[in-house]
């Protein structure tokens, strides 16, 4: 308990790094990183292992699969296995972007709004309300149909929408931890609002953090996928899994591969950061603990 | 007390026989862990109080809760028996504990503002406590017996009352709630977790005196666990000592607190401070072995001063000697020794007549409101250089809202305040740093007062370099000299808060105050969440390095004991106000108000 090497001495100065190693070792945590590193590694390696052109037209649309086209071929005759290994990684890099982002937002403005109480906290939760009360996909249409489909405005608009709910989680938070009588030692060591929230309180949030973050990727993804699918992103020759759902519906009974193997990996990759967050989030509050372990800790130190 | 050997046979005819009898209990931690508790056998009659007294981490509370047939999760009974009546507890299938449980054997927590149900009426709550067993009387109307049992406790026994919710009670009032369930179907057996830790002591007193007029009225044997010597020796007529996870010494109360024989119980007695005495408390330097650290030996062996190398190598048996049972292998010696084993009453030195320097920290009418309610109002305060005051009060009187008001923690309050004749802007946002430095806090709880991701040499570090602007290739060396300075090594660089004892961690939080090198040290009821022994080694180490740096000190407690240890002058505060002040002999002596005469008398005492 008190020998610590340096290897032991990082992973305590980085606590979540110890939350996600205890997290990936639970069946919950392992089946996650796996589902969602298997998408991942689609959509990453998919662009240099990809077959074909994905734009090229290369046989019939909606062909059967085949030797040469193992999905078949969809509504205008492209490869749909090239099309699938290139149309992720987009996908992928607007949806973290989109939560580091909204979480980074988020958890500004809650964490400011916790600690600085009074006027700031009324002024920032109420605007946090105010966005609130657009449904979330609402809200990024709205954006998206008075600015134009950019994707940077796809990016901020998805990421935007994330941060009230982050703020609120961090606020309350916050709340708990600017009370703590570290906090008023460091100001009364002088310290500025802001380098005492970026210096004493951040540190103690990792936990709530990286749940945020997890579930809010996890919706970034699946807000993304619909958004392209409603016709909100890469314009058309380029391939992504939300805009091939919707080419290729009108020939599901032709070649399902078409829609079933984008929405598979889009289901996915939801799934496993969902399962890997939910793992994390409980490895970090002790939740799978095992009992013994559990009621010694009680036992040494009761306060 | 009886010995496990001492067969239940071989009791003499007169005596009444025992109501609880425990014998050799062990607790594991799992099924195969290692021992939380074992070897506990103890005996108590009816009408008689066991004081089970330990410190944190002792099993205190572990041996409790089986003397209910629960333990905590993760926990398991390997061997032994608690028999109620004859009957064997431990050996009792869910259902038939469940019969036991709050009509026998009831059980009065720590904190009963956590132990009531906050979404129930104070009525109902007790109402289900005779239901449950069937006790409202089918010939009498349950009202009736509620408001007895009430009047028991002393309570106004009104039905208004009854429709109350606990947070509409104080603190001592839910205490006699929870003492009011727990006696409500006349149990054998009552045991109570520290119930009056966290009161006030004149509530702690009455508390106390109920608790035991209920036990001697109804015969019901009691075990009354708590860390707290003085107040064990008011109440209980047996002792029994634990230390990581074995009885080391039990006995009639008067042998073991005028006599004791085991090194622990002589430690523990000399680190209780008393409010008629001044002068050093002796503390036990070191800590408690957590389970599975405890040794082969007798695990207080390496705090020990007397321990020889056969007690590090076996745990030595229990053997009865001068009227008491002890676990130590050089009791025999103490006891042919026979010194009685309290540390000398020594004062601290009083300042000799008025302080002739004008005072560090001068504070004149002084008011703070919270609203529309006034918590401070008109207090006028004086800190002598090398001075130390006391301000001493109930909960509610306003000390710590003074410290805050102090140290700059609170804007808004009204009057004057001058550092070194400087005046004191009232918000530590508008004071330059050095007007912050010469200013230091140490905090009451020393669990939320250090930041739990950060190392003790980068807390340390923290005021050199922002108040003092040290560069950073000295810092090292510079909070290796504070550590020292506060009896910490350079181990401890690198430790972080979680993996220090309460007594180390306030000492880290000390010597922090202590690098910004302050005029003034303001203490905010540093040890009250601290062990005694660990109480007396920070009031020690206080003391020593106020003296040494030449510090001018306000220590503010609501433990009237320690106040003749560590300061000249005290100040008593009621509502807000200034009820007396003065040079701390005079104040405590009780004769200037009656106010501070009847705390005096309320502060519970070692009896031997």
């Amino acid at each position: 308990m008190t020998a610590d090497g340096p290897a032991t001495e990082r992973i305590r100065r980085h606590q979540w790094l110890a939350s996600v190693g205890s997290a990936v070792r639970t069946p919950r945590g392992a089946m996650g990183l796996g589902l969602a590193g298997f998408v991942v590694a689609v959509a990453v390696i998919g662009p240099l292992v990809a077959p074909d052109s994905p734009t090229a037209l290369l046989t019939f649309p909606f062909g059967k699969p085949s030797g040469q086209f193992p999905l078949g071929a969809d509504f205008l005759g492209r490869d749909v296995l090239s099309r699938v290994l290139e149309g992720g990684w987009l996908l992928l890099l607007m949806a973290v972007a989109a939560t580091v982002l909204g979480v980074a937002a988020g958890a500004a403005a809650g964490i400011s709004a916790a600690y600085l109480r009074g006027r700031s906290d009324g002024l920032i939760m109420r605007t946090v309300d105010v966005i609130l009360a657009f449904p979330q996909l609402v809200f990024a249409l709205l954006l998206l149909s008075i600015l134009g489909p950019r994707l940077w405005l796809i990016v901020l608009a998805v990421g935007l929408t994330h941060a009230p709910a982050v703020a609120r989680v961090l606020r309350s938070a916050t709340l708990d931890i600017s009370e703590r009588d570290f906090v008023k030692v460091a100001e009364l060591q002088g310290m500025r609002p802001a380098t005492v929230m970026t210096r004493e309180i951040l540190p103690s949030l990792s936990t709530p953090l990286m749940v945020e973050a997890g579930l809010r990727l996890t919706y970034s993804i699946i807000i993304m996928a619909g958004l392209a699918f409603l016709g909100f992103g890469q314009p058309p020759p380029s391939p992504s899994w939300g805009t091939m759902i919707n080419e290729n519906r009108a020939g599901l009974a032709l070649n399902p591969w078409a829609v079933v193997i984008p929405a598979l990996l889009i289901a996915l990759l939801t799934i496993g950061t969902n399962l890997l967050t939910d793992a994390v989030g409980r490895a970090a509050l002790g939740v799978d603990r095992r009992p013994g372990e559990a009621a010694l800790m009680d036992d040494l130190d009761p306060a | 007390m009886r010995q496990a050997e001492g067969q239940a046979g071989e009791r003499a005819e007169d005596t009444p026989p025992f109501r609880l009898e425990v014998r050799d209990l062990e607790i594991r931690s799992g099924s195969h862990g290692p021992p939380v508790v074992s070897g506990i056998s103890f005996a108590v009659r009816p009408g008689d109080v066991l004081g089970l007294v330990g410190e944190s981490g002792s099993g205190k509370t572990t041996v409790a809760l089986a003397l209910l047939g629960h333990t905590r999760r993760g926990l398991s009974v390997s061997t032994g028996e608690v028999r109620l009546d004859g009957m064997d507890l431990l050996r009792l299938r869910p259902a038939g504990l469940r019969q036991v449980r709050g009509a026998r054997v009831s059980y009065v927590p720590q904190d009963p503002s956590a132990a009531l149900n906050p979404a129930l009426r104070i009525g109902y709550q007790l109402q289900e406590a005779l239901r449950v067993h069937g006790r409202t009387g089918q010939d009498r109307n349950p009202q009736s017996r509620i408001l007895e049992v009430l009047r028991e406790v002393s309570l106004a026994a009104t039905p208004d009352l009854l429709r109350r919710y606990p947070h509409q009670l104080s603190g001592g009032q839910q205490q006699r709630v929870a003492l009011a369930m727990a006696f409500a179907c006349r149990p054998s057996l009552i045991v109570l977790d520290e119930p009056t830790t966290g009161l006030d002591v004149s509530t702690q007193r009455h508390i106390l005196d109920t608790i035991r007029s209920l036990c001697r009225g109804y015969a019901v044997a009691a075990v009354y666990v708590s860390h707290d010597l003085a107040v064990v020796s008011e109440l209980a007529a047996e002792v029994a000592v634990m230390y990581a996870g074995r009885i080391v010494e039990a006995g009639p109360a008067a042998l073991l607190l005028h006599r004791p024989l085991h090194p622990y119980t002589r430690g523990l007695l000399a680190s209780v401070p008393g409010p008629d005495r001044g002068g050093p408390l002796a503390g036990i330097p070191g800590q408690q072995p957590p389970p599975g650290h405890r040794g082969p030996g007798c695990a207080f062996a390496p705090r020990c001063g007397l321990a020889l190398d056969p007690c590090r190598a076996r745990v030595p048996e229990p053997a009865v000697l001068a009227g008491r049972t002890v676990r130590c292998l050089r009791a025999p010696e103490a006891d042919s020794a026979a010194g009685t084993a309290r540390s000398v009453s020594r004062p601290v030195a009083p300042a000799a007549g008025p302080p002739p320097a004008p005072p560090v920290l001068s504070v004149r009418g002084l008011s703070f409101n919270y609203g529309p309610v006034p918590v401070l109002s008109g207090i006028d305060l004086d800190v002598p250089p090398r001075g130390c005051v006391a301000v001493v009060g109930e909960s509610g009187s306003g000390k710590t809202t003074l410290a805050r008001c102090i140290v700059g923690l609170h804007r808004s309050w009204t009057g004057e305040m001058t550092l070194q004749g400087a005046p004191l802007a009232p918000s530590a946002r508008h004071r330059p740093v050095p007007v912050l430095r010469q200013i230091q806090c140490v905090f009451q709880n020393p669990y939320t007062s250090l930041n739990p991701r950060k190392t003790v040499g980068q807390i340390v570090a923290e005021p050199l370099q922002r108040l003092l602007g040290v560069p950073r290739g000295e810092h090292t060396e510079r909070v290796i000299s504070v550590l020292e300075d506060v009896a910490l090594s350079r181990r401890y660089l690198h430790r972080y808060p979680d993996q220090l004892s309460g007594g180390e961690r306030q000492r880290v939080a000390i010597a922090r105050a202590l690098a910004a090198e302050p005029a003034l040290l303001v203490c905010d009821e540093v040890t009250s969440a601290l062990d005694v022994s660990v109480q007396a080694v920070v009031i020690e180490l206080l003391r020593a390095t106020a003296a040494r740096r030449h510090l001018a000190m306000l220590f503010i407690t609501h433990n009237l004991a320690l106040v003749r240890h560590v300061a000249q002058f005290a100040v008593v505060l009621r509502h807000g106000q200034i009820v007396e002040a003065g040079p701390a002999e005079q104040v405590l002596a009780g004769t200037g108000s009656s106010y501070t005469a009847q705390l005096m008398a309320d502060v519970p005492r070692l009896r031997s």
